[in-house]
């Protein structure tokens, strides 16, 4: 049996980068997924076709800790709902686009431990939004 | 010293218009033209060579050259976003050079204003098919919120205050007053920034570029075709460009592309940030001006905000005049791109031609920088440094 939220059938994004299945298919499943470079051993982000910190296309998909630091923020005060649009430091190198969520807007600093917390894109794919630490 | 240059900026026009609901793009991208061929002495069966980016019709040269009915030698329709022009310059300069044409003609033009675009606000979702798509259109980033983020990490890691900030804007200000086109022509203090509203923490109004409608263009020429022209010489003598990249997830938000294409700019030319007399840095926000100041070697990475404060950017004032018609901060940023714009006020300081208030004595020296686009942190960038003959 086909598993529905792994078909991606009606999410283009997914649909134009077949390369990065492997990423969704894991975060349907609440797992953060990380490209490694067998070569240089350095993750990246975005993931894509080759490393491009060294050039390799040995990659590895590599399950990540989901954990980081905040970078920087900012709070769209002037959006409807409001929210944090964020840089997150994750624990393995990389730096990624995020929305923080999980507390007030104003309740955020630079360095702050953040973890991901998985929320469906209006496509339906999980996207890797970041929230306070828990437990 | 002369230095030899293969280029020339023969002409230079900024639309005075900066609502158009009334008139096509094309239009504007026509009045654009003939502003800078009369500007130059020269007429549409001069030019050779045509240039124009993304804002044109079509989004390439063909349909503009059609328009027009330009008898072309060469073209070219390189897109980067609102440092095209700059880019297009090096380029031009590069075509006049090898001969393989004699009179290059640069337009811009279009009507975010009137089509009431809310260019820093509204998140734009990009294409599928683009590579960082699907990993970033969710989180509904908008131009005000990079921006906001990149003020956020300068202020953090250097100590750049919110009033060093308002101080670019302030400069910006004081000039626009002077320029009968511009669109802020209200003087500004500090408090005054400080009080605007806040758009995406911690970028408030203030801090962002106005959206108007109009246009502008540039005519190039051979040294021969330069000279035989009844108008003030300025050559090119240096340039550089560059992209920005997010760096695979190890990016810095506090650095810009100007560091690489202002380093090959200078090079080039053979002068350095001392030497400059006037520089027009493209200010789409109060954070790049310091950014981009810091990355051209105006002042060392983190002094931006220091290097900005009490008036230092404004002409008769300060040590470094920069953008002496207003800006993109107070006067003009047709199309949401300011890279013509700042080489237009760059050719009329080395005329003497700008607004007699704001005109820098024995101008000889000067520079036009920006960035183009943004992805996420990424960016274009290029820079020009011309002299007068």
């Amino acid at each position: 049996m086909t598993d529905e939220k792994k078909t991606f059938e009606h999410d283009p994004f997914v649909a134009a980068f077949p390369e990065t299945r492997a990423f969704w298919e894991a975060a349907a499943d609440g797992r953060l997924m990380l490209p490694v470079c067998e070569d240089c051993g350095r993750a990246h982000w975005y993931p894509r076709a080759l490393c491009p910190l060294c050039g390799s296309e040995k990659l590895r998909w590599t399950p990540a800790s989901g954990r980081g630091t905040v970078h920087a923020f900012s709070p769209a005060r002037r959006a409807e709902p409001q929210y944090v649009l964020a840089y997150v430091t994750l624990d393995e190198g990389p730096t990624l686009m995020t929305n923080l969520v999980g507390a007030p807007i104003d309740a955020w600093s630079i360095g702050q431990a953040v973890q991901v917390r998985f929320q469906p894109s209006t496509e339906g794919r999980m996207m890797p939004f970041f929230g306070p630490v828990t437990g | 010293m002369t230095r030899s240059a293969s280029a020339y900026v023969v002409g230079a026009y900024e639309h005075p218009t900066r609502l158009a609901p009334d008139k096509s793009v094309a239009q504007l991208h026509a009045e654009s033209a003939l502003g800078a061929l009369r500007d130059a002495g020269l007429s549409l069966s001069d030019v050779d060579g045509y240039m124009c980016a993304g804002d044109a019709p079509g989004s390439a040269p063909l349909y503009m050259a059609d328009y027009l009915n330009l008898k072309l030698r060469w073209y070219d329709g390189t897109e980067s976003g609102g440092c095209s022009y700059l880019a297009h310059i090096q380029h031009a300069a590069a075509a006049l050079a090898s001969g393989q044409c004699s009179v290059v003609l640069i337009t811009l033009a279009g009507k975010p204003r009137s089509s009431g675009q809310a260019t820093g606000t509204a998140f734009r979702p990009p294409p599928f098919d683009r590579p960082e798509a699907a990993w970033e259109s969710t989180f509904r980033w908008t131009i005000g919120g990079v921006y906001g983020m990149a003020m956020q990490r300068h202020m953090h890691q250097y100590g750049t205050t919110l009033e060093q900030l308002a101080w670019v804007k302030v400069a910006a200000s004081r000039h626009a007053q002077h320029n009968p086109h511009a669109l802020l022509r209200k003087p500004l203090t500090v408090e005054d920034v400080m009080a605007s509203p806040i758009i995406s923490d911690p970028l408030r109004r203030d801090d962002c570029c106005v959206i108007t409608d109009g246009g502008g263009a540039l005519v190039l020429a051979r040294p021969e075709i330069a000279r035989s022209l009844n108008r003030p010489r300025v050559k090119v003598i240096g340039c550089g460009q560059t992209m920005n990249t997010n760096a695979g997830g190890y990016l810095d938000l506090t650095r810009t592309g100007a560091e690489r294409s202002g380093a090959a700019a200078f090079a080039q030319a053979g002068v350095t940030p001392a030497d400059i007399d006037y520089a027009s840095v493209y200010d789409n926000f109060t954070i790049m001006v310091i950014t981009q100041l810091e990355d051209l070697g105006f002042c060392a990475k983190g002094e931006g905000g220091r290097f900005v404060a009490d008036g230092n950017l404004i002409s008769g004032v300060g040590k470094l005049p920069w953008n002496t018609d207003g800006g993109g901060l107070c006067n003009n940023h047709p199309m949401n791109r300011g890279g013509i714009t700042k080489a237009i006020e760059a050719v009329r300081q080395l005329r003497g031609e700008a607004t007699p208030a704001v005109q820098v004595k024995d101008c000889r020296l000067a520079l036009a920088a920006g960035p183009g686009m943004v992805l996420g942190a990424g960016h274009a960038h290029a820079t020009v440094i011309f002299e007068r003959e």
